[in-house]
């Protein structure tokens, strides 16, 4: 992997040729360098490391359990009668809810994604290996589906398969991949054309040692990104659904289920719609500066 | 050109037939039926309700005689509002949805170029980072939050606008704006990418270096080569406004298709369900195409390809 190094900017190549003692530094290691050096990212890393702390254990320190109903305490306003973060119209402790609520939209982001994950780099990187007509058959099939509505596929799952945690999992999950998929087919097919694979079947390397050192280390690097990216794109798809009403079910709750009820009772009690939207748009925008600055180390050239 | 049409064409009709396909047999799976969703019905009274609307037939057969109704323009009757057909019920909600969207459109177009043409002149400098700043917001912040907030703010607070409901245009605005604001952060994005791309090029040191004023270097040159990803962006745009607009609908109390489309799905409506669908589907196929299409008018080399 010192050649990556060499490569670039012929002046510092041959100085560093000329002590070759000097210990290479690897793709990933310059990436994680860079993205360290990026104060957004880093203060996003943090503050998804404390929300994903809270969302694991935080229900089990919460004075009040969620679903636990209490009738002196309905509508309690922020830091009264216990409630830290106040309490909504059945008197349910805020804070606990909204804790339960970011543990299962942010699980529904990482299952759903891990989903299109596998069924969108299995689909391109597929594709973009065999080519000629396996490939032009997939990747249509990828733009007759680009072009349906998606949204009102997945609310007719819902609907026919009731309320089910795991389908709303799969449903997101097999709504998301295309994109991936488009991804991971354009790299593999750019990659096999490159000159160092070239490079490297010269040197009599076997395919499967061609695609395990070579293509998948350079695949990973806008896998994950768009993995990243695609996390806060779930959990806004969830929270969608909650929202219409087709979502998660009470009393388990989730994000955009807590908004929903909050936009509601907002004249009586604002606190039900300021707290969980600030844990979601704090959740989804540290997403984002994480993809993006995984973006920025990984793939330098697009800065 | 016209063979890249059809080529288009070609694919687009087999996607529509699809999604009605897939449509109606998942509707059709879904528990409950139309008529029982708020009490329960004898038997021999389901059976005749049924009967009336055919669904007592085999299923395959139902699906050929709903498809031969679709080519000939008959939806049939919604099996929910009595007397209404699912064209009616279209024609009632669907000028409200199309007037909102439309006029989030043009709003977030104008609004996001015009900030994104901004923005990549001052590349890296303040207006470049506010405006970014605040398009990773504007695409953080959903649109179930906003709205909420501008309810609350604009309307039951300072009494600017109504609050909801459809009473003339100003009851639109918010709506409006709610839409759009996403659509803003997205395109602003999508034009400043593009013109820091396009800056760079050699055409446009051509044209600075053969003396043209700015004005024309970007406004001629530059931003038609821009916009072209915008162009691609139509038929994701139109999908989010769809989609956005379930949210506003329910939130402004609008009598939009896409509250009936809710309503519809949750009370096993199928008939409004489908027409619902194969609506937006052909508005979104028809906008791929038209988007296909002017790319390919616009740029050769997707023809070439």
């Amino acid at each position: 992997m010192t050649g990556a190094i060499l490569a670039p900017g012929s002046r510092r190549g041959a100085e560093t040729m000329e002590r070759a003692a000097v210990k290479g530094r690897s793709l990933w290691d310059d990436a994680r360098r860079r993205l360290l050096h990026n104060r957004a990212a880093v203060a996003s890393m943090i503050l998804l490391a404390v929300f994903l702390a809270a969302a694991i254990v935080g229900p089990y320190l919460t004075p009040f359990r969620y679903d636990a109903i209490n009738k002196s305490d309905v509508w309690a306003p922020p830091l009264t009668a216990g409630h830290l973060l106040g309490a909504d119209a059945l008197g349910r402790d805020l804070l606990a809810r909204i804790l339960i609520g970011l543990r299962v939209s942010l699980s529904i982001g990482v299952v759903a994604t891990a989903v299109s994950l596998v069924i969108g780099v299995a689909w391109g990187a597929t594709a973009g290996f065999l080519g000629g007509a396996a490939d032009e058959l997939m990747m249509r099939f990828v733009d007759v589906l680009y072009t349906l509505p998606f949204i009102f596929f997945v609310i007719l799952l819902m609907v026919t398969f009731g309320r089910n945690f795991l389908l709303i999992f799969l449903a997101i999950g097999f709504v998301e991949w295309l994109t991936m998929s488009r991804i991971v087919r354009g790299q593999t097919l750019s990659l096999k054309q490159k000159e160092f694979v070239e490079a490297a079947r010269a040197a009599g390397l076997s395919t499967p040692a061609i695609i395990g050192r070579h293509l998948v280390p350079n695949l990973l690097g806008p896998v994950v990104v768009y993995a990243t990216l695609t996390i806060p794109a779930v959990i806004l798809t969830e929270s969608f659904l909650s929202f219409i009403g087709m979502g998660v079910q009470e009393p388990l709750t989730s994000l955009g289920t807590l908004i929903s009820t909050g936009a509601d009772e907002m004249d009586l009690a604002p606190w039900l719609l300021f707290f969980p939207a600030f844990v979601m748009v704090a959740t989804l925008m540290a997403f984002n500066f994480i993809g993006d600055g995984l973006r920025d180390a990984i793939d330098p050239k697009d800065r | 050109m016209l063979r890249f049409f059809l080529r288009r064409l070609l694919v687009a009709v087999p996607t529509l037939f699809l999604v009605i396909t897939l449509a109606f047999f998942m509707m059709r799976a879904a528990p409950g039926n139309p008529f029982e969703t708020s009490r329960k019905l004898p038997p021999e009274i389901l059976a005749h309700v049924e009967a009336e609307f055919g669904m007592n037939r085999p299923l395959g057969q139902q699906y050929v005689s709903y498809l031969a109704g679709v080519a000939r323009g008959d939806f049939g009757p919604s099996l929910k509002y009595q007397g209404k057909s699912v064209l009616d019920i279209i024609a009632e909600g669907f000028p409200t949805s199309l007037t909102i969207g439309l006029s989030a459109l043009v709003l977030g177009g104008l609004t996001g170029v015009a900030l994104g043409v901004a923005a990549a002149l001052r590349q890296n400098r303040a207006l470049d980072y506010w405006v970014m700043s605040g398009a990773i917001l504007g695409v953080c912040i959903p649109s179930f939050v906003t709205a909420p907030l501008l309810r609350q703010g604009l309307a039951s607070d300072l009494g600017l606008v109504p609050t909801g409901g459809l009473n003339g245009p100003i009851s639109l605005v918010l709506p409006v704006v709610v839409l759009a604001l996403p659509q803003i952060a997205i395109i602003s994005r999508l034009t400043r990418a593009g013109m820091i791309e396009v800056l760079r090029s050699n055409y446009i040191r051509t044209a600075r270096a053969k003396g043209l004023p700015e004005r024309v270097v970007i406004g001629r040159h530059a931003l038609r080569a821009a916009l072209l990803p915008l162009v691609s962006y139509l038929g994701p745009a139109c999908a989010g406004l769809i989609t956005g607009s379930l949210v506003v609908e329910k939130i402004f109390n609008l009598p939009g298709l896409g509250k009936s489309f809710v309503l519809g799905a949750l009370e096993r409506d199928y008939t409004v369900v489908m027409g619902v669908i194969i609506l937006y589907a052909t508005l979104i196929i028809a906008l791929n195409l038209a988007a296909d299409m002017m790319l390919a008018a616009l740029d050769p080399r997707v023809r070439l390809s």
